[in-house]
């Protein structure tokens, strides 16, 4: 990921042609790329494409039942259907293999309307003629920093974990921010050779307020002269080694001992390089550079805290190429702010701060598209994620050179907000353990799902009997999904915080690259099939029941609804074994009052006491007996008081989840055998909407803005989450501004132990507001 | 008893070692340390000493008078010289006192490295009702342990005297001078100094001329000229202070200033670099070199990168996008000059302070930014740099000032205190 050092300037002479390109890593669909963007920097060159991507869906559909006997007949029809989505695909490569990734581009580029190629970076204009000759495309120049803040903005709006905070001697190296809802202002220092300072204040609105001469290119010349050392990341190696204080003048060498006495800290530096004012004495290599680091870090560092407290900034992203992953200048950069702002500000990072320029370039060059209008999310499977440079920390990345970095965003189909309903949008964060931070957790949600992953492999590959290559895929989706968690055991923070969230969003982003876009479609169709069978009994027995007993049995049928969930190992190998597991079963099997979160008693009272919620929004889990006999009774019984419900699904499969097209089938195949929903259906009572997700877990500051219009309008004051994914890997301590209910059992032996529980220990947290 | 400690007075070669005492009244001593014969290294060294007897009796101050800064690079001290002396006092005075008076009026230089500015010399001053000449004296900040060691070889304790500083210096020698040489330091605060010593040379003016002036035209080369600048309206003004690092106050009144931040850039860093750069040992090499230097063969201007100006952002194409930005190329590196890098070493430390004290002013909303130290001493290049530098880039809101004594204000701010305390006693 660095910009290695030396190679820039001068000669690209001798352009090595001998690597090959795998082409189904590297530049994937480039068959049907559009739109052509190229970002050439002093050593890297970032290319920039979008594509589109044909792949599977799984669709749902309804058989026309009139005069049939459905005793045998599946519940719905599922076919699996070629979609195509937009995807934005980026490379990073050093500049000496562009030649040959040119030519590669030019053999595999088919049918491209396209004429230009949007080009940005210093590197641009040298290499302008061989991409007109190679590609056949007009160059086509955009200014840099414009590139740079678009692409700025792009990321700050679209990827959640982009932004971290650097952290020394902590376990936690990067610590990622969660995006304010409103990105701006903010100030981008730019360090490269010299350094800009621009304040952005709106998508359109950016000033270069200010820079400074001492840059990379002062580390790098003014190193290069002093140690005689070529490389850009060899002085950063050299300086990593060294000890500043034998060439910086520190205040205790000018005060004494003494300093402490005078509230000054003897070991600040009072003159850099103010211990060599003298010939007679020679400095080690090691040390110069580290001087030289320092003087550099801690001058910009000012500069920019000067810049951001005159036009009253708080938030300060630092990228260029002197930043650009080396936790060495990350660290003395961010004590410096931190020292010059008195811990005021905080210097910002951002992951994808190398593609910045080749996002903004695509974008300006995709302006009639309008991709600002649209929601993106990171591939997980297309994409290298972040990789440490440093030297000293991760020396198994030295070996880079030759390599491309790859960094892929799927354009999603609908526009993902905030919940309206969110307490704090600014500090919302939807997950309950950072595996970043938590070492132990990490290493046993790692082992977890390694362990899992070849039932997964094979379930995906039974999912699809009729297709030959099944096996072959499932083998290529375990191998991908494989390197992906050694590489987050070695970088847990490639992708930004790691998650339960994201290693299971990660898994899924693979399944779906290797064709597998639903391998629980069948189970799902056959268990809602199943489930359906016993809704009325189901609901006579219900309706049998006197007022409180009947809310304690909707409760545990919510509950034990939920123990169905083929994405916990232990549900999964019983119902492997026992496919006939039943509701009453899982009843049985869920822990006895009082539970091990239980605020039920209060919940009761406020059914009692309180009047009917205006609107109730819930989400739901899995499919089958969970969606069939556990949520659609408690949406009744809500119903019944004069609530009104949303019932929000995801947009897409993951796992057993029940999806939106599968919940609009449930529903009205429950609306024919049940009046109350039937009639709430008509009334739009009952609405039935998708989160625009596709994950086990649920982030609600990125939901389908149909979803949050819907909420304002229905006033919704109850929010329902159930589920382990969506209530107890995130969601727990989510704060809202209604009443809320979290509840799911829980079916993982190691996190009941943490909880202080045992397995199918049962979560019923039910929360008001403070007022 | 007057001569217990033996000393040789050798004011003609220029090496003496010189020791005052005085008995009956109260007095100040200070003593001027010449080193021995043999030492290849001459020192200059000099002893702020104060001690009394007797309560003073007023206005009388007895001499010799004294102040001294202690910096991180550079011992600086300034000394009245009486030219009111009475044929009463001449008869009084100790023929040691006499003869420090007659060594430091009557050499310019004080061995190898102990130096006297003789333009700077303030004539017929008023002080503490004396009129007499205030001369600057400087010498470097590595031989104040020579100086020590000397002080406890002649044995100066046995005078119970109190020495007078300010500077880092004055606490980081503090203990030396009391275990070596028995001696008890008087600390001042070296920003109080600072800005005492700035008011009252302005004040007095430069032997009829002002002390501050500042450039006309600054961004015309051609027409760039010194000029005074009349600063009996100093408030609020940006104090900066270059020595070996930085040091920038916002002053609002005598008594009312702040430090409102420092850089590690400074005059030693400059010099640092040359001397790894170029080889160099000395400043006034180091400047001597820069003068005849070009640093657009070592810095990476805008136009270098965009062709011309980088219009988007209003830049101008001479400005420098990078410092040493051309030394990233080897065949650059093989091309250019020592003289070269010492200009382009100035050029870059200059406008990193220009830029840093025009951030600083803007904060603070002062539009007269004083720059003084050492740093600027002999060095027009870094003044014109400064003086374009805030007028360019703040489009004539700021003007920078400079001042004739630009290093010895601390000094001058020692002496007043020392002269004040006396006062009070």
């Amino acid at each position: 990921m660095a910009e290695r050092g030396g190679r820039g300037s001068g000669g690209h002479g001798s352009l090595d042609k001998s690597i090959t390109l795998p082409p189904d890593e590297i530049f994937r669909n480039l068959e049907n790329a559009k739109r052509f963007a190229i970002d050439i920097g002093g050593s890297l060159t970032k290319l920039a494409y979008y594509s589109t991507v044909q792949h599977k869906v799984a669709r749902v559909r309804s058989f026309d039942h009139s005069g049939k006997d459905i005793e045998n007949e599946p519940l719905y029809e599922i076919s699996v259907q070629e979609e195509i989505t937009a995807r934005l695909h980026f490379i990073k490569f050093e500049n000496t293999y562009i030649e040959t990734c040119l030519d590669f581009i030019k053999d595999h580029l088919v049918n491209t309307e396209t004429k230009v190629i949007k080009a940005t970076g210093g590197g641009a204009y040298k290499f302008k003629d061989l991409i007109e000759k190679k590609l056949g495309l007009k160059v086509d120049k955009e200014d840099v920093m414009t590139c740079l803040i678009k692409g700025c903005n792009f990321v700050l709006r679209n990827i959640p974990h982009e932004v971290f905070a650097y952290q020394k001697d902590s376990d936690t190296e990067f610590r990622f921010q969660t995006n304010h809802p409103n990105i701006f202002p903010y100030l981008l220092v730019n360090i490269g050779s010299g350094v800009s300072i621009v304040k952005v204040e709106t998508e359109d609105k950016f000033e270069w307020i200010g820079g400074s001469s001492i840059g990379g290119g002062t580390f790098w010349g003014l190193g290069a002269l002093l140690t005689k050392t070529k490389k850009f990341d060899e002085l950063l190696q050299l300086a990593s080694k060294g000890q500043h204080t034998n060439v910086d003048m520190l205040v205790k060498d000018v005060y004494g001992g003494a300093c402490q006495t005078l509230g000054l800290s003897g070991n600040l530096i009072a003159s850099s390089f103010g211990k060599s004012t003298t010939a007679d004495k020679e400095f080690s290599k090691e040390d110069m550079a580290k001087s030289l680091l320092h003087m550099i870090s801690n001058d910009i560092g000012q500069l920019a805290c000067l810049y951001a407290k005159l036009h009253n900034l708080d938030k300060i992203y630092f990228g260029g190429f002197f930043i650009r992953g080396h936790p060495v200048t990350m660290r003395t950069i961010t004590y410096s702010i931190n020292f010059f702002s008195k811990g005021e500000v905080q210097a910002l990072f951002l992951r994808h701060e190398g593609y910045l320029g080749a996002i903004g370039a695509f974008l300006k060059g995709a302006e009639q598209d309008n991709p600002n209008q649209y929601s993106w999310g990171e591939n997980y499977a297309g994409s290298s994620g972040l990789m440490s440079t440093s030297p000293d920390v991760y020396p198994m990345q030295r070996t880079r050179s030759g390599t491309f970095d790859m960094f892929e965003m799927d354009r999603l189909e609908r526009p993902l907000v905030n919940l309206p309903l969110l307490k704090d949008p600014s500090t919302y964060i939807p997950d309950t353990v950072d595996l970043t931070d938590d070492a132990m957790a990490r290493k046993y949600w790692l082992t977890c799902f390694e362990e899992a992953l070849d039932g997964v492999a094979k379930r995906a590959a039974a999912s699809q009997p009729d297709s030959v290559d099944a096996p072959e895929r499932a083998e290529k989706f375990r191998q991908k999904y494989w390197n992906k968690l050694q590489t987050l055991r070695q970088q847990p923070f490639a992708y930004g915080t790691l998650t339960v969230r994201s290693l299971l969003d990660t898994r899924e982003h693979c399944l779906n690259e290797f064709n597998f876009p639903d391998p629980y479609s069948k189970v799902k169709q056959k268990e809602n099939g199943i489930a359906l069978k016993c809704f009325q009994s189901v609901i006579e027995s219900l309706d049998s029941l006197g007022w409180e007993e009947r809310q304690f049995a909707l409760v545990k049928g919510l509950l034990a609804g939920n123990v169905f969930d083929w994405g916990a190992k232990a549900v999964s190998d019983v119902l492997e074994s026992e496919p006939q597991f039943g509701f009453e079963e899982a009843k049985s099997k869920l822990q006895e009052r009082p539970w091990l979160e239980d605020s039920y008693s209060q919940w009761l009272e406020r059914l009692k006491e309180g009047p009917p919620h205006k609107c109730a929004l819930i989400f739901a889990d899995n499919s089958g007996i969970d969606i069939i006999l556990g949520v659609f009774p408690f949406v009744r019984e809500l119903l019944s008081r004069g609530t009104e419900v949303i019932l929000a699904c995801n947009s897409g499969p993951a796992l057993n989840d029940v999806t939106y097209s599968e919940s609009l089938i449930v529903a009205e195949r429950i609306a024919v055998m049940d009046p109350v929903i039937q009639s709430a259906l008509k009334e739009e009572k009952l609405l039935l909407v998708q989160t625009g997700s596709s994950s086990p877990c649920l982030d609600l500051s990125r939901l389908d803005k149909g979803l949050a219009v819907l909420v304002r309008e229905r006033k919704t004051d109850l929010v329902i989450i159930e589920g382990m994914g969506r209530a107890i890997h995130t969601n727990y301590y989510a704060a809202l501004k209604c009443e809320s209910l979290k509840l799911a059992v829980i079916k993982n032996s190691w996190l009941a132990d943490r909880l202080g529980g045992k397995i199918f220990s049962v979560i019923f947290k039910y929360e008001v507001p403070c007022k | 008893a007057e001569n217990a400690c033996g000393h040789v007075c050798g004011s003609r070669a220029g090496r003496a070692t010189l020791f005052s005492y005085c008995r009956k009244k109260k007095v100040l001593i200070f003593l001027l340390l010449l080193p021995q014969v043999f030492e290849v290294l001459w020192l200059t060294c000099v002893f702020t000493v104060a001690f009394s007897f007797f309560p003073p009796k007023p206005p009388s101050l007895a001499f010799p008078w004294f102040g001294m800064d202690i910096g991180g690079t550079l011992v600086k001290l300034v000394y009245f010289e009486p030219k009111d002396i009475t044929a009463e006092e001449e008869q009084e005075e100790v023929e040691n006192l006499k003869s420090i008076r007659k060594y430091l009026t009557s050499n310019t230089a004080y061995g190898k490295t102990g130096i006297r500015d003789v333009h700077l010399e303030l004539k017929n001053l008023t002080m503490c009702g004396r009129k007499g000449n205030l001369h600057f004296i400087r010498f470097p900040s590595c031989a104040m342990h020579r100086f020590i060691q000397m002080g406890s070889e002649k044995n100066f304790s046995s005078l119970h005297t109190t020495l007078c500083a300010t500077g880092g210096g004055a606490y980081k020698f503090e203990e030396d001078f009391r275990t070596i040489a028995d001696l008890q330091l008087h600390k001042l605060d070296e920003l109080d100094c600072l800005i005492q010593g700035l008011l009252y040379v302005d004040s007095v003016g430069f032997n009829g001329q002002p002390e501050c002036y500042y450039f006309e035209n600054p961004t015309n080369p051609e027409q760039c000229q010194k000029k005074p600048y009349c600063l009996d309206n100093p408030y609020p003004m940006l104090l900066v202070n270059i020595g070996s690092g930085v040091s920038i106050l916002a002053v609002y009144s005598k008594d009312n200033y702040k430090r409102v931040t420092g850089s590690s850039l400074g005059g030693g860093t400059f010099l640092g670099l040359c001397c790894l750069l170029t080889g160099c040992e000395t400043f006034e090499e180091a400047l001597e070199m820069a003068a005849k230097g070009d640093s657009t063969n070592v810095d990476k201007l805008v136009k270098d990168i965009y062709g011309g100006d980088y219009e988007r952002f209003g830049l101008q194409g001479s400005a420098v996008a990078s410092s040493f930005g051309h030394m990233m190329s080897k065949e650059k590196r093989d091309s250019i000059s020592k003289e070269d890098l010492a200009r382009a070493t100035l050029v870059t430390i200059t406008n990193n302070i220009g830029s840093i004290a025009r951030m600083c002013a803007l904060n603070e909303n002062i539009d007269k930014v004083v720059f003084v130290g050492n740093f600027l001493r002999i060095n027009m290049i870094s003044m014109k740099v400064l003086a374009y530098a805030m007028d360019y880039w703040s489009k004539g809101q700021l003007k920078a000032l400079f001042l004739e004594h630009e290093g010895y204000f601390g000094a001058v701010g020692a002496l007043l205190e020392l002269l004040k305390m006396t006062d009070d006693q």
